[in-house]
């Protein structure tokens, strides 16, 4: 079951190499370069279209921002409308302080209704706390039931971004993992199955009817849970979270802490942004909502599980928690020019790209080499934010985290880079020594101008300390004056001459 | 109480102890938004055909006969619906009544008929509130094909105001899914493949 590593926020983590370490190996993977390529390319197309469809977007997403920052600036008291509501509605609501505690509740829950299975809606959360394993260990089968999860799980592998987790897979490689795998856990896939989707979208649908159809028990997260009604909100597309949300007679939601919206009227901000930004539709195919059980309409029992599992620690940090507001729509994974290159699988975590390069090390701390390294996933270039329809600002964000870890890191011996800034501190300190490293450079820049260099405009290695900078860039030639020694030469640029 | 949950609760309230400010949410609620230069029923009809749903319009006499001209396009034969859908069409097909049926008896029929309760213009989308007219949940979802019949005057321009009306009625704590087009999946390559595990055919007949 775990040919992976643990990529969730759960003690099993132990750590994966640091993300520049992984992103070496994938970005040498130019199948996966050229899918994702293709696939961010057209996503971002469909985004920008039906976002210009509405003059007031930018509204929108002050609303939303706003709407989030209520919810989790007052959260406990949120927190208590909702348990209280979907109470009064006939839910049961449980609290789970960390992975650990949350899996054991939905194992005790599963096991009293006497089912070896379950059906899974895609959920995020239950894949953070690895929840599928924990089941496996008790004895009861999970089975994943959104198609690219349904690849992921099949082919033993883990989501590498957040709406299409098996995005790094071609369709060749999915008419494989069916025609090898589908038989072992239920129906087989056709024997003349091709690689169109349309055909793989199909045997998808035969695969698990059978499954949605006999199940007693279902597990599902949930994007929205709105405080003044307690109702939950699930938004999909191809119909198994309707299928898992409807036909089995007990549900199970596994739902953050920070999913809470203060009202049921929030949902006419957050049902615009959303399907946007995250499929670039106008409305997602279908969206279910529930308060409580129905009489005499899908499940009897509903229970939700409200989970912690570092939430409080990221809400405790004030520049950090702004996290909180991520309603998961993976707009940031579509733009990131990193994330584009180096795949989702670099992150070392469910959560991959800018938003998981501020969420995961602050949900599991910045202990391990991957969760030290994930601030330093990005060029700063700020796309993340322009398309965060909750406006997180995710790159000032990464630097507030990069200052944590390097904080963190203070005491033993001094790495390279450290000395350099030191070095750089110590001359920028008094400004006589800044105009003799000044004139040095300068003496550099004609030497490396001269005809007997090339006349060249970059330099493609630097000597130590500064080889570990120049090995992935290029630097620019010092030019042969300084500006302090220019601004004295011609009175600050009036007494302009004839440059050498 | 849970010891899990109090000891949740202290640790957010010990997170907020620097107070941060609670944002004035300066959104106002239910607006009207327009259609631009179509008037919402056109709008309607022109969105819910971009996700490649069958759509026409009727109406009020030939409702009966457009939805029985819908399952035939759609080959469907034993077709299933609440009581007052069966009362009010009663010609329009064989149908089978859901008498405590199974979600196996709903696999083995073909299409199902509804109501809706509210539809939004923009986004072509049709919510569904499962009352009169509507059925169970289960009943629009396992058969493959569905035939939705939407009034005009249910249709309005936007989500907020079908956010409103749902609010105003009382109706949005009642089970609700709000369908946007049939099931559909872009998982693979993100190619758009129109039907999973929802109705594969979703026809909406606008009365009116």
């Amino acid at each position: 079951m775990t040919g992976h590593p643990h990529v969730g926020v759960t003690d099993a983590f132990l750590g994966m190499p640091k993300f520049q370490t992984v992103a070496k190996v994938e970005l040498a993977n130019s199948v996966q370069r050229r899918n994702l390529a293709h696939a961010t390319g057209v996503i971002r197309g469909k985004r920008a279209a039906v976002v210009d469809e509405l003059e007031n977007w930018e509204e929108l997403r002050l609303a939303a921002e706003a709407i989030k920052d209520v919810a989790l600036r007052r959260l406990d008291e949120h927190l208590e409308e909702f348990e209280a509501n979907a109470i009064a509605a006939g839910a049961v609501v449980h609290w789970a302080r960390d992975a650990e505690e949350a899996n054991r509740i939905v194992v005790d829950l599963v096991r009293a209704e006497g089912a070896s299975e379950v059906v899974k809606v895609k959920s995020m959360a239950t894949q953070e706390i690895e929840l599928n394993e924990a089941l496996a260990a008790a004895g009861i089968d999970a089975w994943e039931t959104d198609l690219a999860e349904l690849i992921v799980q099949l082919g033993d592998d883990w989501p590498s971004h957040i709406l299409v987790p098996a995005i790094h897979r071609n369709r060749a490689e999915v008419r494989e993992i069916f025609l090898r795998e589908m038989g072992k856990v239920g129906r087989p896939a056709p024997q003349d199955l091709t690689d169109e989707p349309r055909r793989l979208a199909e045997a998808a649908r035969l695969h698990l009817r059978d499954k949605f159809l006999r199940a007693k028990v279902a597990v599902s997260g949930a994007n929205f849970a709105i405080a003044d009604t307690g109702s939950l909100v699930v938004v999909e597309s191809e119909g198994n979270g309707r299928m898992c949300l409807t036909l089995p007679e007990t549900l199970i939601s596994v739902v953050g802490i920070e999913k809470v919206l203060p009202s049921w009227r929030d949902l006419e901000v957050f049902l615009q942004v959303l399907p946007r930004s995250s499929t670039g539709e106008r409305e997602n195919p279908y969206t279910s909502m529930w308060t409580g059980p129905g009489a005499g309409d899908g499940p009897r029992n509903v229970h939700i599980v409200l989970l912690d599992n570092g939430r409080t620690r990221v809400l405790a940090d004030p520049k950090g928690r702004d996290a909180l507001r991520c309603i998961r729509c993976s707009a940031c994974l579509n733009v990131c020019p990193v994330y584009e290159r180096t795949g989702g699988h670099s992150y070392g975590s469910v959560y991959p790209g800018p938003i998981g390069a501020v969420l995961t090390p602050q949900l599991r701390g910045t202990s391990s080499d991957i969760d030290k390294s994930l601030p330093y996933a990005s060029s700063l270039c700020g796309a993340c934010f322009d398309v965060c329809p909750v406006r997180i600002d995710i790159p000032s964000m990464l630097v507030h985290l990069r200052t944590r870890v390097v904080d963190e890191s203070r005491g033993g011996m001094p790495s390279g880079e450290q000395l350099v800034m030191k070095a750089g501190g110590w001359m920028f300190a008094d400004h006589r020594r800044l105009e003799a490293a000044g004139k040095a450079a300068a003496g550099a820049g004609k030497v490396l101008r001269s005809k007997r260099m090339g006349g060249k405009q970059v330099l493609r290695s630097l000597p130590w300390p500064a080889s570990g900078w120049s090995g992935a860039r290029d630097a620019p030639v010092p030019p042969t004056e300084s500006f302090r020694a220019w601004w004295q030469r011609t009175g600050g640029g009036h007494e302009e001459d004839g440059h050498e | 109480m849970s010891e899990a949950r109090a000891v949740i609760m202290g640790r957010i309230r010990e997170a907020l102890d620097d107070r941060p400010p609670v944002p004035e949410v300066t959104w106002r609620y239910g607006l009207p938004v327009g259609t631009g230069d179509l008037d919402a029923v056109e709008r309607f009809i022109e969105r819910v055909a971009d996700y490649q749903a069958r759509v026409d319009r009727v109406g009020t006499d030939g409702v009966g006969e457009a939805i029985a001209a819908a399952l035939h396009a759609a080959g469907a034969d034993r077709v299933v619906a609440d009581a007052a859908v069966r009362a009010t069409w009663p010609d329009s097909a064989r149908w089978v009544a859901d008498d405590n049926l199974t979600t196996y008896d709903l696999d083995s029929i073909d299409a199902v008929v509804t109501t809706a309760t509210v539809a939004i213009a923009n986004t072509g989308t049709i919510i569904l509130d499962h009352g009169d007219g509507q059925g169970r949940r289960a009943l629009s979802l396992v058969p493959d094909v569905h035939v939705c019949v939407v009034g005009a005057g249910q249709i309005v321009d936007d989500v907020p105001k079908a956010v409103a009306r749902l609010i105003d009625s009382g109706l949005h704590t009642r089970p609700l899914t709000w369908i946007s087009g049939p099931s559909a999946t872009s998982d693979i390559e993100l190619d758009r493949v129109e039907g999973v595990h929802g109705p594969r055919t979703l026809h909406v007949v606008v009365v009116g």
